[in-house]
């Protein structure tokens, strides 16, 4: 019984989610709306964490196998990549570094700026 | 065969999780990063899939029950994000910077590397939302008259190679705060990133989770802009 009840309540949130996506015009994916939606649902305490957990880790844990699927679909797109392969490499490879450098060490030095005002 | 696997109703995710195992097998064996259980399913389901030339969609029709559970799987990232909004609230001007931070100077990272490589309006815009989740990039990309087929394979490059670098580039970089690795991760690799995230720690798998709809958001907003500068 638990875990239909916490199914049901995922798909609910996951169906709304689709919803938001058909009324709103924006380029948002049902999957964000639903993100939002169930933090919102869990922090005004409409659900409680029991509600969803179980469940809810079980997909969190199944994660890195539901993008095996679109990973191999990159031989369907090999022949549009081929002709601008060198820059989509070089691209992909700096501006990922770029991003993860960026965001860790400006995220850290606020941190630690704030966290030295504070005690300091 | 390819007819028989093509009809079949749990062939493909039957291969996918099998090569996954064999993946998380062959890392615990070498311990190198490199040997990501996530890149070795996909390199082995593409070999197969190469050495009896079979068509994409012998394996694909099956595997797509996997896909399917994306939608409610991501909608389930905010579990562990509640379970810190302590963390969350803490440090919320830290985030905001730091998110906001990262994805500005990847849009302007793909701005400097267009114009080096003289890429076609076309393909700038293309490669614009590379850092964020599929289902937003997609549609960024769509609406910019980007080539969606490039930026969704873009994006898919980006999550993996996110997900095998993330531990050691962080090490590399000295970023040690639990917040900002998980930040590092989500804002650079999206959803593919958050998996590895998920193993770095709680606070990193969540924060990671928020930086997916954060980044995603504020890229639908930046990109539009910054498809003017080229």
């Amino acid at each position: 019984m638990k875990y239909i009840r916490q199914l049901l309540i995922i798909l609910a949130v996951s169906f709304a989610g689709e919803i938001l996506h058909a009324l709103l015009p924006l380029p948002v994916p049902a999957s964000i709306y639903g993100l939002v939606l169930m933090l919102a649902l869990l922090m005004s305490g409409v659900l409680k964490l029991h509600h969803v957990r179980e469940t809810a880790l079980f997909l969190i844990d199944i994660m890195p196998l539901l993008f095996i699927p679109a990973g191999v679909g990159l031989i369907t797109a090999w022949s549009v990549l081929k002709p601008i392969l060198l820059p989509t490499v070089i691209i992909t490879l700096v501006v990922t570094l770029v991003v993860m450098a960026v965001t860790g060490h400006v995220t850290q030095a606020v941190i630690r700026l704030s966290g030295r005002r504070h005690h300091g | 065969m390819a007819e028989f696997l093509q009809n079949s109703l749990f062939f493909g995710a039957f291969a996918s999780i099998g090569a996954y195992m064999l993946g998380v097998l062959i890392k615990n064996k070498l311990k190198l990063a490199i040997l990501n259980p996530l890149l070795i399913a996909i390199v082995l389901l593409i070999a197969f899939l190469a050495a009896f030339h079979l068509d994409y969609e012998v394996y694909s029709e099956s595997a797509a029950y996997l896909s399917y559970l994306l939608t409610p799987a991501t909608v389930c990232l905010a579990v562990p994000l509640y379970q810190q909004l302590e963390t969350l609230k803490k440090n919320w001007v830290a985030i905001v910077c730091g998110i906001a931070a990262g994805t500005v100077a990847g849009l302007g990272s793909v701005l400097g590397l267009a114009a080096l490589f003289g890429l076609s309006h076309e393909e700038y815009v293309t490669f614009l939302p590379k850092s964020i989740t599929t289902a937003i990039g997609m549609g960024v990309s769509q609406e910019l008259g980007g080539i969606t087929a490039i930026t969704v394979a873009v994006i898919i490059l980006t999550g993996i190679q996110g997900n095998i670098m993330a531990e050691g580039i962080l090490r590399l970089l000295r970023i040690t705060e639990p917040v900002a690795r998980g930040l590092a991760v989500g804002t650079s690799a999206h959803a593919i990133g958050t998996t590895r995230a998920m193993e770095l720690g709680e606070t990193e798998g969540a924060m990671s989770s928020l930086a997916i709809a954060v980044a995603g958001l504020i890229t639908v907003a930046a990109a539009s802009i910054f498809a003017g500068f080229y």
